[in-house]
């Protein structure tokens, strides 16, 4: 197995991993965490897989995604936060609650 | 003539005027209504441009700074998105009308920014070629959309948009994982190349999965719509009449392209099961509905159960593909004006008796007509009673159902309409009645009633449109081109 692979195999468990806590815990800051662990898997898949074999460079086209992306998950994680102290504030825990729509 | 409209980049029109315009009202907030007014008012004049560009030269694409794909980003449009993209500038231009009469000072400087940003993500979203710019505009919606929904500030606004937040972010990542699958196995992201290259492999199949999976989380299809009535419901009006009718559709759209240009060949079982969703959709968010007791609620979950008709096409398209995807646009063109003009209409009951019960409602027919108007003619689309838009789309989905043997589905979709002339009747019935508790009505804006009306016109009206509507989506239509048979 290469190196590149391996890395792309982290990725999806890193994936794996922040889709299991956000389902499972109920603090809203380890769910936005979870959420960008995610990210950072999504990312990690995306830069590893951009090898293309021997000693030709790398695609350029993955880094600019990912670049893209993290401009995407800084503000959403800015939001989020915001968000989260404004839930705080107004319901005295920063959690959802179990009170689903339907 | 032809030639000054077809030399127009109607394209780059779409997206930046929108935002131009959006942080024009951040910076100048005292400017905002009358910028946000004058933006709708130009962007069907730019739809209406690219129409007639569309109809006279066929397909349209633009390659953004000349640099055109795969390097760059390809601007393009088809029917589908012309037609996704006049239902945005017809809702948009509605919503904005009643939104001018409706934010108090403080939320107004919030709300045009967010909504006009929203715009521009929209329209370049339909206007997307390939699937990471269709990230990027999908993650800009979810951005704005949120911060729309938590505007009120009070603490079902906020918890609900923080569960709206959690959703739409998750959905993203697994559909960026699936991106990031199909650029390896395939080398480009583009609609078009990826059309010619994937096959069923692993690689396609597992990004079928977490890209479907995703999207139908943002779509809000049962059971993964946990999230859209406590957002939808807790919204200012004007801002459920757009997540409503315009943002879900946005994810449903990418969704339907998907599974037009790259994944036909491997849809089988998928289809099915995303069949059998939407049917129980159907039924889930109509039973819910008619058991709620406010009519925000109760309208927020009739787009569960209207979303739910969009999946029933999934597995009839396999033996009638231009049917079944025609009665789905036409579907979605049409739920998106009945629906906003029904939460308009709500936020208007809101706003004249201060509550939105069902059972307190008092005497809206003789005291606000124009509204117990626009919501009984937009409730007649969504039953999908003939004349409207939701009639034609329901008919040609059942003629697709019946022509194939699938009575459960014909039978889902007469089922499900008998349960929303259940819901319907039930708030237009205690509009007629005194209520038990007579309150004190403040009055209610003429702009707000009108743009209520406006919109439930223009879904009656999309029943008598069919054959332009049709001739529209089948230019560069990728439903024949797909390979789905027809």
């Amino acid at each position: 197995m290469s190196i590149a692979s391996l890395y792309a195999l982290v990725g999806v468990g890193l994936f794996s991993l922040g889709l299991h806590a956000v389902i499972v815990y109920d603090h809203l800051l380890r769910k936005i965490l979870a959420i960008n662990v995610m990210g950072s898997g999504v990312f990690l898949v995306l830069i590893s897989l951009a090898g293309r074999g021997g000693n030709s460079a790398p695609d350029p086209v993955p880094h600019a995604m990912v670049i893209t992306g993290i401009v995407v998950a800084v503000s959403a994680t800015a939001l989020a936060l915001s968000l989260m102290l404004r839930v705080a504030a107004a319901t005295g825990r920063a959690e959802l609650g179990e009170e689903r729509g339907d | 003539m032809d030639a000054v409209v077809s030399a127009i980049p109607w394209g780059p029109v779409l997206i930046l005027l929108p935002l131009a315009a959006g942080t024009t009202c951040f910076v100048f907030p005292s400017t905002a209504k009358t910028v946000g007014l004058v933006t709708v008012t130009l962007v069907p004049l730019a739809v209406a441009g690219l129409a007639w560009r569309l109809l006279a030269h066929g397909v349209y694409h633009h390659a953004v700074g000349g640099w055109g794909a795969p390097l760059g980003i390809d601007l393009q449009a088809d029917g589908l998105s012309l037609l996704m993209l006049a239902m945005t500038a017809f809702v948009g231009f509605g919503v904005t009308l009643y939104a001018t009469g409706y934010f108090k000072a403080g939320q107004s400087d919030r709300f045009w920014p967010l909504w006009l940003f929203l715009l521009a993500a929209l329209n370049a979203l339909f206007l997307s070629g390939d699937l990471f710019n269709l990230y990027v505009t999908l993650e800009m919606i979810g951005l704005a959309a949120v911060a729309m929904t938590a505007l009120q500030g009070g603490r079902d606004a906020l918890v609900g948009a923080m569960r709206y937040l959690l959703a739409t972010l998750l959905g993203s990542l697994a559909y960026l994982m699936g991106v990031a699958l199909l650029y390896h196995g395939y080398g480009t992201v583009d609609l078009g190349l990826l059309a010619a290259r994937v096959t069923p492999s692993p690689v396609a199949w597992a990004a079928l999965g977490l890209m479907s999976a995703g999207l139908v989380l943002k779509t809000a299809l049962f059971p993964l719509h946990f999230w859209l009535p406590p957002a939808h419901a807790s919204a200012p009006a004007p801002v459920s009449a757009l997540l409503s009718a315009l943002v879900v559709k946005a994810s449903f759209y990418i969704l339907l392209r998907l599974w037009l240009e790259i994944f036909s060949p491997m849809a089988g079982g998928v289809a099915g099961l995303l069949g059998l969703l939407g049917g129980a959709a159907v039924l889930w968010g109509s039973l819910q509905a008619l058991r709620q007791v406010r009519v925000k609620l109760l309208v927020a979950y009739s787009t569960v159960a209207q979303i739910g008709y969009l999946f029933l096409a999934f597995p009839l398209a396999a033996g009638m593909g231009l049917t079944a995807w025609s009665a789905v646009v036409y579907l979605a063109f049409s739920h998106a004006l009945a629906k906003a003009a029904m939460f308009l209409a709500a936020g208007n009951l809101v706003h004249f008796g201060g509550h939105d019960r069902v059972v307190d409602l008092d005497r809206v027919v003789q005291r606000l007509p124009l509204t117990a108007g626009a919501f009984a003619l937009a409730g007649v689309s969504i039953m999908g009673l003939p004349p409207s838009g939701g009639f034609n789309g329901k008919w040609l989905l059942l003629q697709a159902a019946v022509a194939q043997g699938r009575w459960d589905i014909a039978g889902v979709m007469v089922v499900g309409g008998l349960m929303a002339a259940g819901y319907i009747f039930k708030v237009l019935g205690h509009t007629f009645t005194q209520a038990n508790v007579p309150h004190e009505p403040s009055s209610v804006p003429a702009r707000m009633e009108w743009a209520a009306m406006i919109l439930a016109c223009g879904a009656i009206l999309l029943g008598f449109l069919a054959p332009p509507f049709l001739a529209v989506l089948a230019v560069g239509n990728p439903i024949a081109a797909g390979g789905l048979g027809s």
